[in-house]
Parts: C-alpha cells; structure tokens; sequence
C-alpha cells in the first residue's frame, strides 16, 4: 500500500514544537543528566541550619514611642465587625492614637507558619507586630524562640481579668509570650433536618446510617483528641500505645468509610445542604451558622470537649511591642471583651465580661459556649504539649492514617 | 512545497541576507539571557533544592535544621509508605485522559470540519471556562454532584438505581472533575491538528473504496496522532499531580499522590519525604513520556 504523504503537522507552541524531536528530546535529557553529575558538591551545601532563636541571637528594637502605629494578622471573622466597620478596633484608635492596620491572612496555622518561617528563622522582621495562633502553634514559636517577651507592667488588665482556666498553659506558665485572644470548644454538630440527633463520637464513628456522611477536623489535636478518648486514653496525658491504637481507630474509620472528609473551615456548607449530616465542629463556627439555618445543633460529645486558645503573640523583629501590649491590654477591659464576644460567639478569656454583657445582649450573658461555668469546664480537655520530633511523628502518623 | 520555492532566485541577492544572518549571531545569544536566567532561578535551583530536601537527613527539624546526608532510603521509604497513592493517581489520570480523548476526539473534529460558522464561537465556548477559576469551577461540581442536589435525587428515583447513591466523594467524582477540568487541553491541540488536515484526503480515500471507517483509521486518525499525542501529555501529566480535584470531590480513600505531597510539606513538616516524592513523580512522569513519545513515534510523522 503506498503510505499517505504526511503533511507537517502543526503543534501549539509550547509542546512537543516539531522541532523537538524525539532525538533532540533525548539530547537535552543527557544534557540536564550530565548537569546532575556536576551538581553533588552543589547538593550538599543544600543542608539548613537550626532556626532557633534567642533573646541574644535575635534582638528586637521598639520604635512605639517615635511611631504610633500596629499591624495585626488575625483570623477572618474574628473581630467585631459593624458594615465596614470595626467598633472596637476604632474606639482603640481613637483612645491611643495609634494606628492599626487590620489583616485577616491567618488561614491556617500551618500554612501561616509556612508563610513567616523563613523570615523568622533568620531574625528578619515578617512585617506583623501582633499575630494569633493557635496554643500548640504558639508554644512551638515560643520554643523557637521566634517571639518577643512581654512586659506584664504594661498588661494590667490582662494580669487581672484573665480566666483562671488560661493562666498558665504548660508551654508558657507565666503568660510571658502569649495573650489568649479568643477560645473556642470543639464538639459535634448536625443538621437535623438529615438526621437523628447525635451524641457522641461514638455515634459518630460507628453508626450505620451516618455512614459515608460524617466528617472530622483536619486539625490533629483536635480529632485525634477524640480518638484517645474513643480509644480509652487521656489526651492530656497518653503514652505512645494509647497513640497507636487511637490511630488504629481512625484508620479503621477512614477504610469503612465512615468517614467522608477531613476539613478545615469548609465543613460549613457541607452541613449546610446536606451532604454531611454530622461533624466535628468548632463552637464559634456553629453558632454564627444558627443564625441563619435552625437546623444546625452543636453538643456536647458525651466523651469531653476539646478546649483550646488563640493567642495574640509579638513575632521579633516587630518593631511596636509598646503598642501591641497596650492593644492586648485594651481587650481585656470587661466591656471591650463583652462587645467582641458578642459578635464572635466564641468563648470569652475575660473575667468580668458576663457582667458587662448585661448591658449590651443579655440573651448571650447564659450561653455556654461564651460564658461557660465550672461543670462545663469540668469536661473539657486541651491535648498534652508535644516536643518536636513527637510532634512531628505524630504529624506524620495523622497524616498518613487520613489517607 | 509552493511553486515559489522553485523559482530560480538571483545568487546575489540571497547571499548578503545569509551573512546579514551570521552577524547577528550574537544578538541571538543576547535574547537568550533573560530566558536562561528565568530558567535557572525558577526550573534549574527549584530542582536542585528538591533533590537536596529529597537526601535530607529524616531526624532533621526547623529547630536543629536540615542535614543533606544522601539518606536515599527516604525514597524506598516514601516508596513503600505510599506505592498504592502512586498507582491511583495514574490510575485515575489515565481514566480522565481516556474520558477526554473520548469526549474530545468527536468535538475537535466537529470544530476542524462541520462547524462552518459557527467554528469561532465553538472554540471560544472551549475556551471560556478558563474565564472564571479553577477552583470555583471545581467547587461548582460539588454543588452539581451533591447527595440532596437535582442529578442525583433524579437518577436514585429511577427504579433500576439504588436510593442511597451517591456520586460526591467519590472516585467517579474525582475523574470526572479531571476530565472536565483538563479537557480543553486535549480538545486544543486535537484541534490544531485536525484543522490542518486535508479533507480532500478523506474524498481519495473514498474513491479508493475506503469505508468510512477505514478511512478514518488510516487517514484521519494518523495525521491527527501529533494531537493525540500532545493532548494526552497535556491531560495526563497534570491530572496525575492535581490534587484540587481529590480534596473538594474524594474521600480520604480517593487520595491522590499531590493531596499527599502537599499534606506532608504544609501539614506534617516532613520536607525529606514529601520532596523524595516530588522527584519520583517527576521522574516517572519523564519517563512515561519518553516511552509513550518513542511508541507513538511522531517522529516518524514530523
């Protein structure tokens, strides 16, 4: 048969061009292979070196007095916010003449941590006098020795109105490095359009017709907490077996297929339609969705709580340490901290705001999750600080059992 | 070739403009620079850094830092932990390549010879969704695929389908949301090929007492092989290392090798085998190509 003269075909640009052949493709793979022979030496001087600081090796100046200014990273939704207003924030302006400038860029404490490690590993300044992160983030900051020491002369009223529950976490007892912005619980939630209500994580993990339909926190203290407790241990204190078998019953969960997502945030819509009809759910979370869908219902797991903390820290290098103290001190007057509550629904650090919430919603001066009392507390559980390379196994352990 | 390039052209003529062009032989090298340094600060020193990360010593942290020790067992380790994500990511790449060549075979086509005037506002239409994010749009396919939504209400009241189906979260979720997402890369180059096809061609072969079909399988088919071949590239390689799809439309269960690799550097802090990952993948991808490049021998058609 004789062969159909072949036309040139016409490639994009950009790909295999017909000039690239398989010939010269094989060139320039011997090419780049032969580039790798001379890049060992180059390899090895890719190493890293240790990124902890100290008070010696990493100094701070202070400008407050010259340069009445502040900026801030926090989470989204985490301060009272007013059309496009920011009461608190501006009264705080208006009271020192300092000028804060607002960001919301904390999406995530791994992804925050990627974004400022760098920087910080090196003494260089990131650009944020105040950032808030999560208690196991920030005692892993402190242990870095990336954040700077506050002055508690210029936090009087932190030293008095803190809750007594906050006082002194075991990665920073004296509250030397961190100021507990807001805490939250974290519990179970589900929309009972869609289902029978739900108890525990019991419940969560083994009933038939939540199958394919539940869905846990990507964060590792937070579920994993539960898992110890599933698993008969004390997530305040556990030994590595109690680790491995509260690893055997997630992983037993995710190969059933119990489970249907790890999430962060975004369990919310789930919830919302549907698609999930229960969950691990943060507290503030749900509440700002009652608002708008009745259905939703947050409980307490019969297993415990989770408590934990957002902190407001000082990284080095930022230059307004005078400044963000007297902010840090400003939330905590027991009427500041009533408005703010008021709007975050998360659980309030300060004492003497549930009075002061009189005044300004008393519908909220009774809700647990804003004010909760001794016998709620008594539930709830934080998970036990861990060193680096624990943390770090345990990471690893979390992220391969999720799959 | 044209009947102008038979012509005699006049010897003095050409030769100043053949010289004229070695003069500028250094202003060819100029032009390179920028891209060469483009190149080597964001190709070049990125793959050496990940080779490095890849030899990490594993008991490395922030805190003490990273020691490279040539500790290759970072790879057979990654290798064992996590051979089964590597296999379902080509897995699923391959079904969503496939599902594309399907589907897009028969549009291309239709675009290159039977859209007349409308062939402009088809291309356009294929190249719309590039308007508006990937992520919105994948995030669309959740809302289309979700358990209480129209699709799948409609299909479980169907009698011959079981109630509680359910098509979100799972692997039938993930490969159609590969194959809607790279699918204009395979329609494009399809395209461009088919678009320079003769038709003629098809009429000889017809007259030749070729069917259709073998028409088709011997005429069509090997002069749009550069297309396939670009567009099965094109779908493939960054379907195997997307990891958009797997987290808004799988399960822990779906987990793809870019959902892992991403899980391990921002999550768990584990640079040495998230990196030794990374390298596998590029050079198993490289070497598919290189296979598949030699079987389907578009050199031979160049």
């Amino acid at each position: 048969m004789p062969r159909i003269r072949r036309t040139r075909p016409v490639l994009p640009p950009g790909l295999v061009a017909s000039e690239l052949s398989r010939r010269s493709f094989m060139r320039s793979a011997a090419a780049a292979g032969g580039l790798g022979i001379g890049v060992p030496s180059l390899l090895s001087a890719c190493g890293t070196e240790g990124t902890g600081q100290t008070a010696e090796t990493c100094k701070s100046t202070d400008r407050s007095s010259s340069e009445k200014e502040l900026v801030w990273s926090n989470w989204p939704e985490y301060i009272d916010v007013k059309g496009k207003q920011l009461p608190t924030l501006e009264d705080f302006e208006k009271e020192s003449g300092i000028d804060v400038t607002y960001n919301t860029d904390v999406n995530d404490n791994n992804e925050f941590f990627a974004k400022v490690q760098n920087q910080l590993g090196d003494c260089q300044p990131v650009n944020r006098d105040i950032i808030v992160l999560t208690d196991w983030m920030a005692a892993r900051m402190v242990k870095l020795g990336w954040l700077q020491k506050l002055d508690h002369a210029n936090l009087p009223n932190v030293d008095q109105n803190l809750v007594q529950n906050l006082q002194g976490p075991d990665w920073d007892r004296k509250r030397d490095y961190s100021v507990p912005w807001q805490s939250g619980f974290t519990g179970i939630a589900y929309n009972k359009k869609y289902t029978k209500p739900v108890g525990s994580f019991e419940e969560l993990m083994t009933r038939p017709d939540l199958k394919g339909r539940i869905s846990l926190l990507k964060e590792m203290r937070d579920t994993m907490g539960f898992m110890l407790l599933l698993a008969g241990a004390d997530p305040t204190d556990f030994s590595d077996n109690d680790w491995q078998k509260a690893i055997e019953q997630l992983e037993s969960g995710v190969s059933s297929g119990q489970i249907r997502r790890f999430t962060g945030n975004d369990y919310v819509d789930d919830l919302n339609n549907g698609d999930i009809a229960a969950c691990e759910a943060w507290s503030g979370d749900v509440i700002a969705m009652q608002y708008d869908n009745p259905d939703i219902e947050w409980v307490v797991p019969e297993e415990g709580l989770a408590l934990w903390s957002d902190n407001m820290l000082v990284p080095n290098k930022a230059y307004h340490k005078t400044n963000a103290e007297a902010l840090m001190n400003y939330y905590y007057e027991p009427e500041t901290a009533a408005r703010l509550a008021a709007w975050v629904n998360y659980v309030c650090p300060v004492q003497g705001a549930k009075e002061a919430m009189e005044k300004i919603d008393p519908s909220l001066v009774d809700a647990p999750l804003i004010f909760p009392d001794e016998a709620f507390l008594a539930k709830a559980f934080s998970f036990k600080s861990l060193d680096e390379s624990t943390a770090k196994q345990y990471d690893t352990d979390f992220s391969q059992a999720i799959g | 070739m044209t009947a102008l390039g038979h012509l005699p052209t006049p010897a003095n003529t050409v030769a100043p403009e053949r010289d004229e062009g070695h003069r500028r032989g250094p202003a060819g090298y100029l032009l390179m620079i920028p891209g060469t340094v483009w190149l080597a600060l964001f190709f070049v020193l990125p793959t050496v850094t990940l080779a490095a990360s890849s030899l990490y010593d594993p008991s490395g942290s922030l805190l003490n830092g990273y020691q490279m020790t040539w500790h290759w067992q970072n790879y057979t380790e990654a290798l064992r932990e996590y051979a089964p994500i590597f296999l379902r990511s080509f897995l699923y790449a391959f079904a969503a390549t496939v599902v594309c060549l399907l589907l897009g075979f028969p549009l291309a086509y239709a675009i290159a010879f039977k859209a007349g005037r409308w062939k402009n506002l088809m291309l356009v239409a294929v190249i719309a969704p590039f308007f508006t994010s990937f992520l919105v749009r994948t995030l669309s396919w959740k809302f289309l695929l979700s358990d209480n939504g129209f699709i799948v209400q409609t299909l479980s009241s169907l009698p011959a389908v079981p109630d509680d189906l359910r098509l979100l979260a799972t692997p039938f979720a993930v490969i159609t949301g590969l194959a809607y997402n790279f699918l204009p890369f395979m329609v494009l180059p399809l395209y461009a090929s088919l678009e320079k096809m003769d038709p003629r061609l098809l009429e000889a072969a017809g007259d030749l007492y070729a069917s259709p079909v073998n028409g088709f399988l011997r005429v069509t088919l090997p002069l749009a092989m550069p297309g396939v071949v670009a567009g099965t590239l094109l779908t493939f390689i960054p379907a195997a290392g997307d990891f958009i799809n797997d987290e808004l439309l799988g399960n822990p269960r779906t987990r793809m090798i870019g959902n892992t690799i991403q899980q391990l550097f921002l999550q768990a802090g584990d640079v040495a085998t998230a990196s030794a990952l990374s390298v596998t993948m590029m050079v198993v991808i490289v070497l598919m190509v290189l296979v598949y490049v030699r079987k389907a021998g578009t050199e031979d058609l160049v």
